[in-house]
């Protein structure tokens, strides 16, 4: 075995990639044939690459989301119907609607396509949420916003803490929760949400102090000897950099506005904005532990994400009635369908094991 | 190394009162371990903070004096310009984690410093050997038991090479174990690598035996500075073993249970047993909750399996057992709000479980790890008149608990020991019969946990039936009829105090480890030394 394929976590970006390329490639078809067999890619990963820490149980709720979708997709239609035409499975009595709701019924006859064409949409939209969740699982969402460009690394940093925060904000609404029901007080709703959320509140204040203060105390935000000129150079290409983009962006989208301003403008504005990120990012004096490798497996991954997408919107522009298939006949199913979940399965196959974080018995012996 | 010059230090709001720190001078050198003790709310976080630059930068307040590292005066440093030389481990080391795995955490603070990244590799290695938390190194950080995330604390701060290490109560509330396990740790950090430390701590008992010198802050602002040995002879807190040596006149005073034993040879003999040795008939009076085969279950963990118990009326229970064995279950499943995979629970005949909240308040009282989060409103007098719905009865068995707590105080602004009273107050307004305690202990001083223990010997003796969740022996020893000792959700030994402690020396408190098996507490031991000397 190489040395890249050695039990390691793969780059985040590569997995997340991956995963955005397989959503955007169940994005381009409503063929449920098509669709779950991405869903399959994405399961058949995850039950191979994921970690064992918490992150990776999470795959089996985003299932069960996309679940959910598909069903509050079909009530919808059972309820509201709107659709004319096709056999008809169930006459559903009508329920009369007063006039100004004009244009929507209630229940109505049931027709075999329109459930058919509600789960078929609902299954597009939950592949795209199994395909994040599957990207969830495999790498750990925290570390992709750690590998952020180091000039965006305060924003990076917020944004961890505030995921952090998040379930512990559950956890300690749970825990004042339990505890005040074991005194008495007011009962009154107003009083009462005043009792939850006064405790919680004081809970979360002391928390971010906390946090504060450990992060000060580990050096968080050290200065490091800039001098005035260079931060005055950074800021100036930033400015330049966010204006060019304004201008070039308007102009893009506005036809009448000078072609001067359009594409040139926007590359400036690109230009100066990279530039910008660079002489922030070379005045950071902070480096980064075990930054994770890319590599041949990472190329590998990305390769098939984007593959995928670019299959898909193949489908999507030369094989209509595969990408959209009629509602009246059973599915077919194109070459480049199945090249697509063979594709898709092919990157992650070539990316290294999960390192584990319990050693395992094996290991011990060993 | 460090030195503090003229430290005086005041909260801005309490300009009439007296300052906190007032003239404090300490110089602390290399490889010192220095202790910083006195009672609550004298000041021993302040000046942690004072050093570490927390302090007024997090707290507010007027500091004046100086504080010099290596001649060089730093005062006016931040934090974050002091922590390569002064690292700092909180009272709460989870709050302080930034990352989510022990390698990444062990590694943050170097980041920031921009350290080589073969050097970080190096000092994350060594450090995990160094700590003994290598086998943890891809864990998530929350996964981890107390005593794993203290060490972890600790090691995140050291890969700085910090050379001096400022901890705040780093085993209040760990297990005796893993205080020990820290302890140990802290030891190896000051022979080996010559780091100093400097840490505050309530449980004398635990960490005097190891410390070089002591800070003893009065109360007045003072601070005095010596050898443990000398500073003790009349600290208002001391731990048990310094009172057994006071009562016994023993002079050096000792220090670790090896000296007393020293001293303590022959003594036992002189001593009669103690006559308040349990008669084994005493226990099996009136019960006022039947457990039988509770069982809880988290998931795929099972916090208790098969427990059956039984708590007497008028006697004080102590639940002990490692962090995680399942003391939190048990209350909250004895309350009945906590969940419950089988078994039966009776109150006087009644299962908590089957009531609404209101039913439940007014069978079993709960006081929870997290006191604070039953506090709401703006002053003392507010609280007690929203638990009790304006009879005053909750502001009466205030005072009667903890006398002199003024009604217009915010709940905030009361010491530790007070505002446990006064949720005690709140959880007691609707006359529970039984009495649960979750970790009350936390964070109290000798003086607020005599007290504490006397509330629940007074509730005892009035009929309630109460049953304290506690890690710490010397409490147990001082408040407790009877011993329950949870593993791994599993009741290991229970029975009265005296046996138990017979029977697992590593719950046994100073006075029994000096003297033998019958003792336990030093005002038993005082008693016949005064008769003796009388005779």
């Amino acid at each position: 075995m190489s040395v890249d394929r050695l039990p390691r976590d793969l780059h985040p970006v590569a997995w997340w990639v991956w995963a955005l390329g397989l959503a955007v490639a169940a994005s381009f078809t409503t063929n449920p044939l098509i669709l779950l067999m991405l869903v399959g890619v994405a399961a058949t990963t995850v039950s191979l690459r994921r970690s064992d820490q918490p992150w990776g149980r999470s795959f089996r709720l985003y299932v069960w989301l996309g679940v959910v979708i598909i069903g509050v997709r079909l009530a919808f239609w059972v309820v509201f119907g709107g659709w004319t035409g096709g056999r008809v499975l169930l006459d559903l009595p009508e329920v009369p609607l007063p006039d100004w709701v004009a244009g929507i019924t209630l229940l109505g006859p049931l027709y075999a396509e329109a459930l058919l064409f509600a789960l078929y949409d609902g299954l597009r939209l939950a592949t795209i949420v199994m395909c994040v969740g599957a990207a969830n699982s495999v790498a750990n969402p925290k570390r992709l916003l750690r590998s952020v460009p180091p000039a965006l690394y305060e924003i990076g940093t917020a944004l961890v803490v505030a995921v952090t925060v998040l379930p512990q904000f559950a956890d300690s609404a749970r825990r004042v929760r339990a505890a005040q029901a074991l005194r008495a007080g007011e009962t009154g709703r107003v009083r009462r949400l005043r009792r939850f959320l006064v405790p919680v509140l004081e809970d979360a204040l002391e928390r971010s102090l906390a946090l504060a203060a450990g992060m000060d105390t580990r050096c968080y935000g050290r200065t490091s000897g800039v001098s005035r000129a260079q931060r005055r150079t950074t800021g100036g290409l930033m400015l330049l950099g966010l204006g060019g983009i304004c201008v070039g962006t308007y102009a893009v989208l506005d036809t009448t506005a000078p072609r001067m301003l359009a594409l040139p403008m926007l590359g400036l504005g690109v230009a100066a904005a990279l530039a910008g990120m660079l002489s922030a990012g070379r005045r950071v004096e902070r480096s980064r532990y075990r930054p994770d490798p890319w590599r041949w497996p990472e190329l590998a991954v990305v390769g098939s994400g984007v593959l995928v997408t670019a299959l898909g919107w193949w489908v999507n522009a030369h094989q209509p009635t595969v990408a959209y298939p009629a509602l009246d006949a059973f599915p077919p199913v194109s070459g480049a369908a199945l090249l697509m979940a063979v594709v898709g399965l092919l990157g992650p196959l070539c990316s290294p094991p999960t390192r584990l974080a319990a050693p395992s018995a094996e290991a011990a012996v060993a | 190394m460090i030195e503090l010059r003229g430290i005086r230090f005041r909260y801005d709001d309490a300009v009439s009162a007296p300052p906190i720190l007032a003239g404090v001078d300490l110089a602390i050198d290399e490889g010192e371990l220095v202790l910083v003790s006195g009672p609550t709310g004298v000041g021993k976080s302040t000046l942690l903070g004072v050093v570490t630059g927390l302090v007024p930068r997090f707290s507010g307040g007027t500091l004046d004096g100086d504080l010099l590292l290596d001649g060089a005066s730093i005062v006016h440093a931040p934090p974050r310009e002091r922590a390569h030389a002064i690292g700092y481990v909180g009272q709460n080391p989870a709050a302080g984690f930034v990352t989510d795995t022990v390698e990444e955490e062990l590694a943050y603070g170097m980041e920031q410093l921009g350290l080589p990244a073969d050097t970080m590799r190096r000092r994350v290695e060594e450090t995990l050997d160094l700590l003994g938390i290598a086998d943890l190194r891809a864990r998530d950080l929350r996964t981890l038991s107390g005593g794993q995330q203290q060490r972890v604390a600790i090691g995140s701060v050291l890969t700085m090479h910090p050379r001096l290490l400022v901890l705040d109560e780093p085993t209040s509330a760990l297990d005796p174990t893993a205080a020990e396990e820290v302890l140990a740790t802290l030891t190896r950090l000051v022979h080996d690598l010559g780091v100093s430390v400097l840490l505050a701590e309530h449980r004398l008992e635990r960490v005097v035996p190891f410390a070089d010198r002591m800070c003893l802050l009065t109360g007045d602002g003072r601070m005095h500075v010596g050898e443990p040995g000398e500073l003790l002879v009349d600290s208002p807190v001391v731990p048990p073993i310094v009172e057994l040596g006071r009562a016994a006149g023993w002079d050096p005073l000792p220090l670790s249970v090896r000296d007393a034993r020293r001293h303590a040879r022959g003594l036992a003999e002189r001593l009669r047993p103690p006559p308040a040795a349990d008669p084994a008939g005493e226990s099996a009076g009136e019960s006022a909750v039947d457990v039988r085969g509770l069982s809880v279950v988290h998931g795929r963990t099972v916090a208790l399996r098969d427990v059956d118990l039984t708590l007497g009326a008028g006697r004080v229970t102590a639940l002990m057992g490692r962090n995680g064995a399942g003391k939190s279950s048990l209350i909250w499943a004895l309350q009945g709000s906590g969940r419950r995979s089988g078994g039966r629970v009776s109150v006087g005949g009644v299962d908590p479980k089957e009531l609404d909240a209101a039913g439940r308040r007014s069978l079993v009282g709960l006081v929870p790890q997290n006191a604070a989060d039953l506090l709401y409103l703006e002053t003392v007098g507010e609280e007690c008149a929203a638990a009790d719905g304006g009879t005053g009865a909750g502001r009466a068995l205030l005072g009667r608990l903890v006398p002199g707590i003024p009604d217009d105080q915010h709940p905030r602004d009361l010491s530790e020991g007070q505002r446990l009273a006064l949720t005690l107050a709140l959880v007691l307004a609707t006359r529970p019969r039984v009495l649960l305690l979750d970790e009350p202990t936390r964070g109290l001083d000798y003086a607020a946990k005599h007290v504490l223990a006397g509330i629940l010997r007074g509730l005892a003796d009035d009929g309630h039936a109460v049953l304290v969740a506690t890690h710490d022996v010397e409490f147990v020893a001082q408040a407790a009829d009877d011993v329950v000792v949870l593993a791994d959700g599993d009741v290991v030994s229970s029975g009265p105090v005296r046996r138990v402690v017979a029977e697992s020396p590593s719950f046994a408190p100073q006075v029994t480890k000096v003297l033998g098996p019958p003792w336990l507490r030093v005002d038993e031991v005082a008693r016949q030394l005064a008769e003796l000397g009388a005779s």
